[in-house]
């Protein structure tokens, strides 16, 4: 039965299908909906990757906007959602290259770096780590150990892990391979958790948990694909 | 398996895209290699910290604001 009910489930349109056809059709108030059911995941993205939240704000905006004016261009091949990232991401690209005066930026910098790519610190990590710090303290923990990553790396963490866009989504709409997009995720996910584990290590462990630990014998192949 | 191996499929492990017969092997490694046990648990653990948290908070009034402004432009530019 259930498996039933999980092919019929896969054929079922996604209901944000319906929503852009009204737009289509000049239903304002579908597209209301639409903004309001993505606007805080496009708000994230912005300003995961502009840092900055003016710029943020200004993304969200520009990104909804361009959306809807080119939505005949908006094929279907791909979900709404998936289609709307791809501009939030050009949108918040475009606004760091104003910010730096015109240098070019692109998701490949600064990935040339080895940090992470070896586990160093083998710490075990205090159960519950996160009960130990407010959430005022957690957030900042948080912005700060994600922000040291290369942008390249955590623009597909955030894609992939935090909003949930599947590994093809994530390639589709930054322009990359699916093995880049594999590789970059490996690294990103281990640098985080190398610098997580400076703040949630168990305290009182055996001297097995604490810095200086043995590092792995892993030697390369979690280089960075292009 | 060895460490080597077992870093290079983490991500499958993680999004548990692993094949029967790689499960077993794996399981074997995780029994036997406490270093990759706290590498899986806490590469897990940090995925999931940063799903549940919300680090860029939107505040409703700002959210209420940006959305009119949206809605106000995308009137305009019908």
């Amino acid at each position: 039965m259930s498996t039933i009910q999980s092919i019929a489930g896969q054929n079922e349109p996604h209901p944000d299908v319906a929503l852009v056809e009204r737009v289509r059709g000049g239903d304002l108030a579908a597209y209301d909906t639409l903004v309001r059911k993505y606007e805080r995941q496009i708000f994230r993205i912005a300003q995961h990757i502009t840092q900055n939240r003016e710029d943020a704000e200004d993304v969200m905006q520009d990104a909804f906007l361009k959306a809807y004016e080119k939505l005949e261009q908006f094929q279907g091949n791909s979900k709404f959602y998936t289609w709307l990232v791809r501009i939030a991401v050009n949108e918040s690209l475009m606004r760091l290259r104003k910010r730096r005066t015109g240098k070019m930026v692109s998701i490949d910098e600064d990935l040339e770096t080895e940090e992470g790519s070896v586990p160093r610190d083998l710490a075990d990590w205090a159960p519950d780590p996160e009960q130990n710090y407010s959430q005022a303290e957690l957030a900042d923990i948080l912005r700060k150990t994600i922000q040291g990553l290369p942008q390249g790396f955590r623009v597909v963490f955030v894609l992939r892990d935090v909003e949930g866009l599947s590994t093809e989504e994530t390639a589709e709409t930054l322009g990359l391979s699916v093995p880049a997009v594999k590789s970059r995720l490996l690294r990103a996910r281990l640098q985080l958790r190398e610098r997580l584990t400076r703040y949630f290590r168990r305290r009182a462990g055996s001297a097995a948990t604490q810095a200086g630990a043995p590092t792995m014998g892993i030697g390369p192949g979690v280089g960075v694909e292009k | 398996m060895t460490c080597t191996e077992f870093l290079t499929i983490l991500d499958d492990v993680i999004d548990e895209s692993i094949a029967a017969d790689t499960r077993a092997e794996i399981e074997t490694h995780l029994r036997k290699c406490g270093h990759c046990e706290v590498i899986l648990n806490t590469t897990r653990k940090t995925i999931e910290i940063y799903r549940c948290h919300e680090i860029y908070e939107l505040p409703t009034e700002v959210s209420e604001r940006l959305h009119a402004v949206i809605m106000e432009r995308c009137k305009k530019a019908r």
